[in-house]
C-alpha cells in the first residue's frame, strides 16, 4: 500500500471517529457527569485526531511539503485544528456538549474540503518558505479556537433564548441552525452523487481564456455563455452571472445550490417531524448545562485564540509576504478579511470587557465571528479573488 | 490649608490638565495631518524651476563635435539647454533640426545646446546625427544614470539652466521653433 | 471643592463610583456604571475615576472625553471593519487584472462588473486603502487609543495601589462571588491563608481582613498591547518618508549593468542571467495534479546577478569605478540583501531578443549559403565581413520595428529589441552594386526585385530581464517591535487572569467571602475551592444573572 493510500485512509478514518464521537457526545445529554460515554467520546475524539494526524504525517512525506499548500489541505488542516481547540477546551471545562457541536463542525468542514481538488500538487515558487508552515498552521490553530467560540455560543443561545414565542431572535437562531443544515446537505448530496458517479463536462471563456470544468453533480447553474462537452449532458437552468470568477467558480456555485436544495430538504423533514423550530426541540436536551459556562467558555476560547490568529494571521502573515512579496501587506482580499477578522473581535473584547456585553449579546458576536472566518475560508476564495486563492 | 488655598490649587490642577490635554492633542493633529497630505502627496523628488541643475559628466558620441566628454559643472557661466531624447522618439525627431538650426547662433552668445541620448545602440544614434546633421553634443547615458537622476518621465524633456547653473525652466515635451528661441533667449548670460 | 471623603477615611478624587480603599459605592456617582439598577457591582476598573468623565468644561475636554469613550472606538472599529470588506467586492486598482482587456480603472470597472462596478469606482473604493477618508479613519483609531491608554492608566494604577485588605461590606457582598458562614473560627481563616498562599496568592491582612491577589500583571495587558498598537502606527507614519521606506522596482536585461535606483549611485547590479525552472512533468509526485492542470508549473524563478559598489567620488554619469560585492542568486523567498537595501526576485518578462543569426543565401536555393552572421543586440554593428569578399553592411536598424502610418516610413517604438527589423546592404563578389533588403520577422523585402541574394533568420536567442524591486525600510524594526510588544500584551492580558479573594470577619464570627476576577471565573472557584478545603468555611455562590 502506498503511502498516499494510507494517508487518504487515514483522513477517512478520522472522519468516520469523529462522526461516532458525536454520537457518543450526544448519549451524555441524557447521563450524569462523567459518564462513560463521555468517555467513549473524548477517547474516539482523540483517537480520531490521531487518526487524521498520520494522515498529516504521511501526506506530509509523500510530497516532501507541509500538506496546507492547497484549499482541500487547508480546510483539512483547519477541521484537524478546530478537533484540536476542542480537545484543549474540553479538558478545561469538562463539557461533553461542546462536542456534540464542535465535532459536526470539524465534520463539515472536512466534508467541505473534499469539494476541492485532492491531488498533491506540487509547490510554486512564492510559497517555496518556511513560513508556509509557519504562517498556515498558526492561523488555523487560531480560527479552530475562536470557532470553539461560536460553538459555545450557539449552544448557549439554544439554551437560553425563549422559545415559547417567535422573535427575531428565534429567527436568527434557526437561520443559524439553518446554515448547518446547507452544510449537511452538501455532504449528503456529494456521498450521493459520488456514489452515482455523475459526470458532465463544459467549456467556457473566462478571462478571454478558454477553460473546461467537470461537474459531478448535474448543472442546475451553468457556466456563463458554456457549451457542454458531454454529450446528453441536463442542461442548466440558469447560467452563471459574469462576475462570479474564479477557479471552477461554475461548479462550485452549482454544488452551493445543491446543497441549500437539500440542505432545505433535510430542514423541513426535520421540522415536519419535530413540530416546532428546530432551536426549540434542542432546547430542552440542553437544560443541564449551565448558561454561565458556556458564555465562560464562549469567552474565554476568543481570549485564547486571539493572540494565537493574530500571531498567525497577522504577524507572521507579514513577515513571510515582506519576505516573499517584498511588502508586508498589500490589501490582498484575503488579507484584508483576516484584518476585518481581527477588528471584529477586538471589538468583541472592547464591547466585552468595557461595555459588559455578557451573555447573549456575547453569544451572538461569537456567531457573528465565525460567519467571518467561514466567509475568510469559502466566500473570498469563490466570490473574491487575490493571491491566496491558489488559483493562478 | 485655607479654603482659597485648596480652590488655587483645584484652578492650578485643571490648567495643568488642560495644558497637558491640549498638547497631547495637537500633537496628534500634527501627525495625522502629516499622515494624510504625504499620503496625498507624490513622493518622487524631481527637479523643477527654481532648483540649481544637478551635476554629471557623460561621454560625447557625437563624432561631427570635437569635444570626448562633457561634465555640466564646466559650463557655469554659460547658459545651458539640456534635452533629453532618443532616436525612436517622434516629437525628439521633430525637434531636432529646430534645435540644430538655433545652436550655432546661440553658441557664440554663450547659450550650450547639449543633449542626453537615451538609446542603447551607438549605431542607431550614429545614423541618426548623420541624417540630421547635428553638430551640439549628444551625450550618451547607457547605463540611465543620467536619466534617473533628473527623475525623467516622458522625453523629449528640456531644462533651460542659466549661467549660475539654476533651472529658469522645465519643458516636457516637443518645442516648435519660437518657444525654443524665446527659452534661448531666457537664459543668455547677461 | 469636589473631593470625596468615604466615611473610611480616605480621599477620593471626583467621578470615583467605589472607594479606592475600601471600595464602599459611593452615593451620588452610581450611575455612572450603572450599579444603581444591578445588584452586582461593576467592578471596571475597580470604580475609580476615569478622567474623561469628571470634566466637561472646554472644548478641548470635549474632544478628550469623545476620543476618551471606548463606545467611540468600538464605532471607529466598526467603520473601518465595514469599509474594509466594502473594498474586496471588486479587487484593487493595483490587482487589476493583467489580463483585463483594458487596464484603465475608469473602463475596467464598468466593463467587468457593469453599474456596480462604475459606482465602486466613481466612489474611489478602487484605490479605498490609500483613501483619506480610509487613513483617517486609521488615524482616529490611533488617536483614541492614545486618549484611551492616557485616560485609564492612571486611575486603574491608582485603583490598584489604594487598595486595603479591608473593605466595606455592601463591597463584598455585592461581588459575583460571594457567600457567608457563621461561627468561623480564627484557626479556619488561617488555614484558609495558608491554602491561598500555598497557591501563589499574595495575602495582606489588616484587622483580621484578608486580601489574597493572584496575577495582578495581568491588568496591564491592554495598556502594553496598545502601546504595541500605537508603535505599529507611529512606524506606519514614519514609513511615508522616503529616508524611512525606499521603493523602487527595476528592470535589468541579461548581461547589463544597471545602476541601482534608489542607492543614489552607489550600488550596481549587473544581471548574469535568469533561470526559470519547471516541475517535472513525470514526476510521481505530482503526476495527477500537473496532468490535470495540463501546463507546466513553476519550480523556480532565480536572478543570477553581481553587486557592485561604486568606489570613490565621481560625478553622475562619469565611468564609474567600481568593486565587486558580491554575487547573489536571487530567488523568490530569498531575497539578496546588501548594504540596507533588499533585491527581490518578482516579475520576469522574455519579449526580446538577444541575438539574432542570419545566413546569406541565393534567392533561389536555400541551400547555397554564402555565410552566417550573429547580429548581438547589445552591440550592433555596422558591417559584418562573412569572408570570401561577401559583406554586410547595416544601413538601418529598428529595435521595435512598427511603420508610421501617418509618413508611411519605418520607424522603432521603443529602444528594446523586441521586434528587430533591418536595412541591409550586401556586397556580394559577383555583384556590381551593394544589393539592399529589408528584413524583419516575417518580413523580408527586396528592395529593387533584383536581388541574387537574401538574408535568412537561422537562430535566435531570447533575452530574458529580471524585475526586481529594490527595498531599504528602516521602519521595519519599529513594525517589528510594535509587534512584540502588542504580542506581549495580549498573552499577559489573555492568558493570565487577575484573581482577588477577600476574607471579611464581622464580629459575630461570621465570615464573608467574596471573589474577583477579569475572566476564568471557574478557575477562581477552583482556587476558592482548594483554598476552603477542611474548614466549613462555604463554597461562593455565583450571584450574576445573565441578561
Amino acid at each position: 500500500m502506498s503511502l498516499i493510500s494510507v494517508s487518504s485512509t487515514m483522513l477517512y478514518t478520522a472522519f468516520v471517529l469523529y462522526i461516532i464521537a458525536t454520537a457518543f457526545f450526544g448519549a451524555t445529554i441524557k447521563a450524569k457527569k462523567n459518564s462513560v460515554s463521555a468517555k467513549i467520546g473524548i477517547t474516539l475524539t482523540i483517537i480520531g485526531f490521531a487518526a487524521q494526524l498520520v494522515y498529516f504525517i504521511t501526506r506530509w512525506i509523500a510530497s516532501g511539503h507541509i500538506p496546507v499548500s492547497n484549499m482541500f489541505e487547508f480546510v483539512t488542516f483547519f477541521g484537524m485544528a478546530l478537533v484540536f481547540a476542542f480537545i484543549i477546551l474540553y479538558f478545561i471545562y469538562k463539557l461533553t456538549v461542546l462536542g456534540l457541536f464542535a465535532l459536526p463542525v470539524a465534520i463539515i468542514v472536512i466534508a467541505y474540503a473534499s469539494m476541492f481538488p485532492r491531488e498533491i500538487a506540487p509547490l510554486v515558487p512564492s510559497l517555496q518558505s518556511h513560513w508556509l508552515y509557519i504562517h498556515v498552521t498558526t492561523v488555523a490553530l487560531g480560527e479552530g479556537i475562536l470557532s470553539i467560540s461560536f460553538v459555545a455560543g450557539l449552544i448557549y443561545l439554544i439554551r437560553q433564548i425563549d422559545q415559547s414565542v417567535r422573535s427575531k431572535r428565534t429567527t436568527w437562531l434557526e437561520i443559524t441552525l439553518f446554515t448547518l443544515f446547507v452544510f449537511i446537505g452538501f455532504s449528503v448530496i456529494s456521498v450521493i452523487f459520488n456514489i452515482s458517479g455523475y459526470n458532465a463536462e463544459f467549456k467556457y471563456v473566462e478571462n478571454e481564456q478558454e477553460v473546461t470544468v467537470a461537474y459531478h453533480m448535474p448543472p442546475l447553474i451553468g457556466p456563463n455563455n458554456g457549451e457542454e462537452i458531454t454529450k446528453n449532458a441536463m442542461t442548466p437552468w440558469v447560467e452563471l452571472p459574469q462576475w462570479m470568477r474564479g477557479k471552477d467558480a461554475p461548479r462550485k456555485a452549482n454544488t452551493i445550490v445543491w446543497s441549500l436544495f437539500t440542505g432545505a430538504i433535510i430542514y423541513l423533514l426535520t421540522r415536519l417531524i419535530l413540530r416546532k423550530r428546530v432551536g426549540a426541540a434542542l432546547q430542552p436536551l440542553m437544560r443541564k448545562v449551565s448558561p454561565d459556562m458556556l458564555d465562560e467558555i464562549s469567552y474565554r476560547s476568543v481570549a485564547i485564540g486571539f493572540p494565537v490568529f493574530t500571531l498567525g494571521g497577522l504577524i507572521f502573515a507579514a513577515i513571510w509576504a515582506q519576505i516573499a512579496w517584498n511588502r508586508f501587506w498589500g490589501w490582498d482580499p484575503k488579507e484584508v478579511w483576516a484584518l476585518i477578522t481581527w477588528l471584529f473581535y477586538a471589538a468583541f473584547l472592547h464591547l466585552r470587557l468595557s461595555r459588559g456585553w455578557h451573555g447573549e449579546k456575547s453569544a451572538w458576536l461569537s456567531l457573528g465571528g465565525f460567519a467571518i472566518i467561514m466567509f475568510n475560508l469559502v466566500g473570498v476564495n469563490l466570490i473574491l479573488a487575490g493571491m491566496h486563492s491558489y488559483a493562478s | 490649608m485655607g479654603l482659597d488655598q485648596i480652590r488655587e490649587n483645584k484652578k492650578k490642577k485643571k490648567k495643568k490638565r488642560l495644558i497637558f490635554r491640549s498638547i497631547v492633542l495637537i500633537l496628534l493633529l500634527v501627525a495625522v495631518a502629516y499622515a494624510l497630505l504625504t499620503n496625498l502627496s507624490d513622493k518622487k523628488t524631481t527637479y523643477e524651476a527654481g532648483d540649481s541643475a544637478p551635476d554629471f559628466k557623460l561621454e560625447q558620441i557625437n563624432s561631427a563635435n570635437n569635444q570626448s566628454s562633457i561634465q555640466l559643472s564646466d559650463l557655469k557661466g554659460k547658459g545651458v539647454m539640456l534635452n533629453f531624447w532618443a532616436t525612436y522618439c517622434k516629437p525628439c525627431e521633430k525637434e531636432m533640426p529646430y534645435m540644430q538650426k538655433l545652436y550655432p547662433k546661440y553658441k557664440d552668445k554663450g547659450v550650450e545646446i547639449i543633449t542626453v541620448n537615451l538609446d542603447s545602440n551607438k549605431l542607431v544614434v550614429d545614423r541618426f546625427i548623420n541624417k540630421f546633421n547635428l553638430t551640439f553634443p549628444v551625450l550618451a547615458d547607457r547605463q540611465d544614470q543620467v536619466r534617473e537622476l533628473y527623475n525623467i518621465v516622458p522625453i523629449p524633456s528640456t531644462f533651460f539652466i542659466d549661467s549660475k547653473g539654476k533651472i529658469v525652466k522645465k519643458v516636457e515635451g516637443g518645442l516648435t521653433l519660437d518657444k525654443l528661441a524665446g527659452y534661448l533667449q531666457d537664459i543668455e548670460p547677461k | 471643592m469636589n473631593n470625596i471623603k468615604c466615611e473610611c477615611g480616605h480621599v477620593n478624587p471626583e467621578g470615583t463610583v467605589l472607594c479606592e480603599a475600601c471600595g464602599k459605592p459611593i452615593e451620588k456617582n452610581q450611575h455612572i456604571d450603572g450599579n444603581d439598577k444591578k445588584k452586582l457591582l461593576n467592578m471596571r476598573y475597580d470604580g475609580s475615576a476615569r478622567r474623561s468623565q469628571t470634566y466637561n468644561k472646554s472644548i478641548i475636554d470635549k474632544i478628550w472625553s469623545f476620543f476618551s469613550s471606548v463606545k467611540v472606538g468600538v464605532w471607529l472599529i466598526v467603520i473601518a471593519l465595514v469599509a474594509s470588506a466594502i473594498g474586496t467586492i471588486y479587487p484593487q486598482e493595483a490587482y487589476i487584472p493583467s489580463d483585463a482587456p483594458d487596464r484603465d480603472p475608469a473602463v475596467f470597472y464598468e466593463d467587468a462588473y457593469g453599474l456596480p462596478g462604475k459606482i465602486f469606482y466613481q466612489l474611489g473604493f478602487h484605490n479605498l486603502y490609500s483613501s483619506w477618508w480610509y487613513l483617517l479613519i486609521i488615524s482616529l483609531i490611533g488617536v483614541s487609543l492614545v486618549i484611551c491608554s492616557l485616560d485609564r492608566f492612571v486611575p486603574l494604577h491608582r485603583a490598584l495601589k489604594m487598595q486595603k485588605p479591608k473593605r466595606h461590606e455592601t463591597f463584598i457582598n455585592r461581588q459575583r462571588f460571594y457567600s457567608e458562614t457563621e461561627n468561623v473560627t480564627d484557626e479556619e481563616r488561617e488555614t484558609i491563608k495558608q491554602n491561598l498562599k500555598k497557591q501563589r496568592y499574595r495575602v495582606s491582612e489588616q484587622d483580621g481582613h484578608i486580601l489574597a491577589e493572584k496575577g495582578r500583571f495581568s491588568r496591564w495587558g491592554p495598556y502594553v498591547n496598545h502601546i504595541g498598537l500605537i508603535i505599529i502606527l507611529i512606524a506606519a507614519l514614519l514609513r511615508t518618508t522616503p529616508w524611512f521606506y525606499l521603493d523602487e522596482y527595476m528592470w535589468v536585461r541579461e548581461g547589463e549593468q544597471k545602476v541601482v535606483p534608489g542607492t543614489n549611485g552607489e550600488y550596481y547590479i549587473k544581471n548574469n542571467n535568469f533561470i526559470m525552472e519547471l516541475y517535472d512533468k513525470n514526476d510521481k509526485r505530482f503526476q495527477a495534479a500537473l496532468k490535470k492542470k495540463g501546463e507546466d508549473v513553476p519550480s523556480n524563478f532565480q536572478t543570477n546577478a553581481t553587486i557592485y559598489k561604486k568606489s570613490g567620488d565621481t560625478v553622475a554619469g562619469a565611468p564609474p569605478k567600481l568593486e565587486k560585492v558580491k554575487d547573489v542568486s536571487i530567488r523568490l523567498n530569498h531575497p539578496a540583501k546588501f548594504g540596507g537595501y533588499t533585491v527581490y526576485q518578482s516579475g520576469y518578462q522574455q519579449n526580446e531578443f538577444k541575438s539574432m543569426t542570419f545566413n546569406l543565401h541565393e534567392k533561389n536555393d536555400p541551400k547555397k549559403v554564402a555565410g552566417t552572421f550573429k547580429v548581438d543586440f547589445g552591440n550592433v554593428k555596422s558591417s559584418y565581413d562573412l569572408g570570401n569578399g561577401y559583406k554586410v553592411n547595416v544601413e538601418n536598424y529598428y529595435p521595435e520595428y512598427y511603420l508610421d502610418e501617418e509618413d508611411k516610413i519605418p520607424r522603432s517604438k521603443s529602444k528594446y529589441a523586441r521586434f528587430p527589423a533591418f536595412v541591409f546592404s550586401v556586397t556580394a563578389p559577383d555583384r556590381k552594386k551593394p544589393e539592399m533588403s529589408f528584413v524583419g520577422i516575417g518580413k523580408n523585402i527586396d528592395a529593387t526585385g533584383k536581388n541574387k541574394y537574401k538574408l535568412g533568420v537561422e537562430k535566435y536567442e531570447p533575452l530574458y530581464a529580471s524585475g526586481l524591486p529594490v527595498k531599504r525600510d528602516y521602519t521595519l524594526p519599529i513594525f517589528a517591535i510594535g509587534a512584540i510588544i502588542f504580542m506581549i500584551g495580549v498573552i499577559q492580558g489573555m492568558y493570565w487572569q487577575h484573581r482577588r479573594i477577600w476574607l471579611h470577619p464581622k464580629k459575630d464570627s461570621t465570615l464573608l467571602l467574596a471573589g474577583h476576577t477579569n475572566k476564568n471565573w471557574h478557575g477562581l472557584r477552583r482556587d476558592i475551592e482548594k483554598a476552603i478545603s477542611n474548614t466549613s468555611v462555604k463554597i461562593v455562590e455565583d450571584q450574576q444573572e445573565l441578561e
